[in-house]
């Protein structure tokens, strides 16, 4: 640019024209009579631009830059994304490790019972949670119709730890031999049961939770008592508690998994229900489900460990409630 | 200035003992656990608003100094005043007068040039250093960590601090100074808002001054004015301006300029005080021959001293009134509420008891508004409503549980009370009971 700029001032010497307007000196260059004035950039940003060049050239030094066959210039230094991604993970799973190994040796009443332990294992599950569990369960674990709300003391195959922790490993009807395994028949669609003794049926299940009123029912409880003994009571037993061996619902309970109303109980009779579950046993690795496992316990409905196989349920006396269902 | 920098430097080693469970720092603010302590008080977070109030009592106690007397703030107080004189003195220290260190600046390079500007900017970096390493020391145990400077024990986030701040003290004392005041510092602009005819000012007495001009020993002192024109006022300015020609923006009220006039005046055996601290009023009045005294007591002022005495007294309360024992109650947003198997309504919350006290607490929390109610607390151990333990001086956080035998109309208040197993501290939150019912 300056030498450009001497050769303009050689061959013009005496030459330097000045622009009556502005008064700054023109470089001679004229096009269509608007000639081009001699405004020097700034030194400061001259300096920087030179300073921008050089720094440009370490870069290309030092960090992958250019493009060539076969990929591209590796650079000194060694940079890539990749590392720097794998290497702020490590960092994470170096800062984690404290907890995890103690985490791993610890027993569920261990956790439980030491603040950080059980802090690790809250925010670990809450966020495995989300990510894994969330698409079905909803993100607050409120459930949906034919999912269950894990918020609550009502569970299908039992709410003590080592409960959750055997249906997360092993999920629900899931192709595996550890599965939680049941089918309740469809005595509808199979032809065991005529349309009217469903009917009667779907009465005396609702009088066992006191909802016969509100639901349309003028059928013979004790016909449908008759029937629930002949072809209910083998699973959800004849008080209609459920059995958690089969992971048959409590049928005296106020939360229907499926929708308490009239036409969703007969559907239930009359199709059966069958949801299913993943395993995560192969998904997730032991210490994330142990962690979820702790989550969920603490959601609000875990229960105690079970001895000599006698679930220890909380009784709570069972008040006329009207319309406490999930109507849509 | 001794003063401002003894102050300054020393605060942070003053100890204030609070007792087991907190630092004895009289001044500390912990970042850490995000607490600060200035004496009997103690601010958290929470209490942000007392930081807002010390700000505006700050604010108002300058306007009402300024009213009173002008820029004393600037003059005498003001941290960049205080460290550009600093550097000033060890400047003409080092390179002697201003005469001295043009002569300097204009020599050739030489070895002694080379080795007084070197140890002036020595010296000056090693000022920066120290007051970058006090201002440290408002954030830590002063003690700990001023010996662990010594034992080159200190950690890469204090050390980029102290960089940070030295290079900025160096820069703004050493090379910006008045610049700072001038387009930087929003104070000096405003100032002159508050400003009248009854300020305290520096000023030049024109009548007394004028006409100016050299003046030989033994001449007669008629029809002409007592300034000499010798510029000495000019020369000590630190903001560069000539008090001759009237009060400035620029003038910050340091007063070297009345002083270099006073010790000229007593070398030509005149009165002292052509140039000093003064009212336009009171100067305008004495030019014309009458006596009058200075006006301090003027509606403005009078109206900075109530809003102060207001402001004073707000924070005053705010301080007596500060509570050792705080509730937060957050509802758990998903799910609103849970239907539990007996047809019961559970609602979940968050509890925060901040436990501002020195010593470890229980609390006990129970619940108005809701008949038939158990209160189930989530974490680790056994942890019971009625045994909320809470480490001292922290805040403890618990999930509980709500439920409900009876059908609430929703959602309904309901009152949050926390007690003190202790003693008879209490605290109240007001939240919500939420059932499917009307929402």
């Amino acid at each position: 640019m300056s030498d450009h700029q001497n050769d303009n001032q050689d061959q013009n010497t005496d030459k330097k024209e000045v622009d009556a307007h502005s008064g700054v000196e023109t470089t001679g260059h004229e096009w269509d009579g608007i000639k081009e004035l001699n405004n020097p950039l700034p030194r400061w940003w001259l300096w920087v631009f030179y300073v921008c060049i050089l720094w440009s050239v370490w870069y290309w030094v030092v960090y992958p830059a250019w493009p060539v066959a076969g990929g591209h210039t590796k650079g000194t230094g060694g940079y890539t994304q990749f590392k720097e991604l794998e290497d702020s993970q490590n960092e994470i799973v170096a800062r984690q490790k404290v907890y995890l190994d103690r985490f791993e040796q610890a027993s569920f009443q261990e956790i439980l019972d030491d603040p950080e332990l059980y802090a690790f294992a809250m925010a670990g599950g809450s966020a495995m949670f989300k990510d894994n569990c969330a698409t079905c369960h909803g993100t607050g674990a409120q459930g949906f119709k034919g999912y269950p709300n894990l918020n609550d003391d009502d569970w299908l195959w039992g709410g003590a730890l080592s409960d959750i922790h055997q249906t997360i490993q092993y999920g629900i009807r899931e192709d595996n031999l550890d599965t939680r395994l049941s089918q309740m028949p469809a005595f509808g669609k199979e032809g065991m049961l005529k349309n009217t003794e469903i009917e009667a049926v779907v009465d005396y299940v609702f009088s066992l939770s006191s909802q016969a009123a509100g639901h349309g029912g003028d059928h013979d409880l004790a016909k449908g008592q008759t029937i629930f003994a002949e072809q209910c009571a083998s699973c959800h037993g004849l008080d209609g508690k459920g059995d958690r061996e089969f992971g048959a619902p409590n049928l005296t309970d106020k939360i229907w998994l499926y929708g308490g109303d009239r036409a969703s109980v007969f559907e239930t009779v009359y199709s059966a229900r069958s949801g299913m579950m993943p395993a995560w046993k192969d998904r997730l690795d032991k210490n994330t489900i142990r962690q979820l496992t702790i989550y969920l316990h603490q959601l609000g409905g875990g229960e105690e460990e079970r001895e000599d196989g006698q679930e220890e349920t909380v009784e709570r006396p069972v008040e006329d409630i009207p319309d406490a269902t999930y109507s849509e | 200035m001794t003063l401002t920098l003894g102050v300054y430097y020393l605060t942070p080693f003053i100890r204030w003992d609070r007792g087991p469970n907190a630092p004895d720092q009289a001044v500390l603010i912990d970042l850490e656990s995000a607490k600060a302590y200035w004496f009997w008080i103690e601010i958290w977070p929470q209490e942000v608003y007392l930081l807002t109030g010390i700000l505006i009592l700050a604010a108002v106690v300058l306007f009402f100094v300024t009213s009173l007397f002008g820029r004393v703030w600037c003059g005498y107080l003001c941290p960049q005043t205080v460290w550009t004189d600093l550097f000033v003195w060890v400047e003409r220290i080092v390179q002697g007068d201003r005469n001295a260190r043009k002569k300097l600046h204009e020599a050739r390079w030489s070895f002694d040039k080379v080795r007084k500007i070197a140890t002036t900017h020595f010296i000056w970096l090693v000022i920066a250093w120290c007051t970058a390493g006090s201002f440290v020391l408002y954030f830590n145990d002063a003690p700990t960590l001023f010996w662990s400077f010594f034992t080159f024990d200190v950690s890469p986030t204090i050390l980029t601090f102290i960089g940070g701040l030295t290079f900025s003290t160096y820069l703004m004392a050493g090379f910006a100074r008045e610049q700072v005041c001038t387009y930087m510092c929003p104070y000096a602009r405003f100032q002159s808002a508050m400003f009248d005819c009854d300020t305290l000012i520096i000023g030049y007495d024109e009548q007394r001054g004028e006409a100016r001009g050299k003046h030989k020993k033994g001449e007669s002192w008629d029809d002409r004015g007592h300034c000499i024109d010798c510029t000495a006022c000019v020369q000590v300015c630190p903001m560069g301006i000539d008090i001759r020609d009237g009060l400035q923006m620029e003038c910050i009220a340091c007063g070297l300029c009345v002083d270099a006039c006073n010790n000229v005046m007593d070398k030509i055996d005149l009165k002292r005080g052509l140039i000093r601290y003064d009212t336009v009023n009171h100067m305008e009045a004495e030019q014309q021959g009458r006596k009058e005294s200075f006006k301090f007591l003027q509606s403005r002022t009078i109206y900075y001293a109530a809003i102060l005495a207001v402001v004073a007294v707000a924070m005053f309360a705010a301080v007596i009134g500060r509570t050792s024992l705080e509730l937060h109650v957050l509802h758990d947003r998903n799910p609103l509420f849970v239907q539990l198997s007996s047809g019961e309504i559970r609602n979940g919350y968050i509890i925060k008891i901040l436990n501002k006290t020195h010593d470890h607490r229980t609390f006990r929390l129970s619940l108005e508004g809701l008949d038939d109610v158990q209160i189930e607390v989530k974490a680790a151990g056994s942890v019971s409503a009625d045994s909320l333990y809470v480490v001292a001086d922290s805040i403890g956080t618990y999930h509980i549980f709500v439920s409900s035998n009876m059908a609430p109309d929703s959602p309904r208040d309901i009152t949050f009370t926390l007690t003190d197993q202790g003693s008879d501290m209490t605290d109240t939150y007001d939240a919500v009971f939420i059932s499917k019912r009307g929402r």
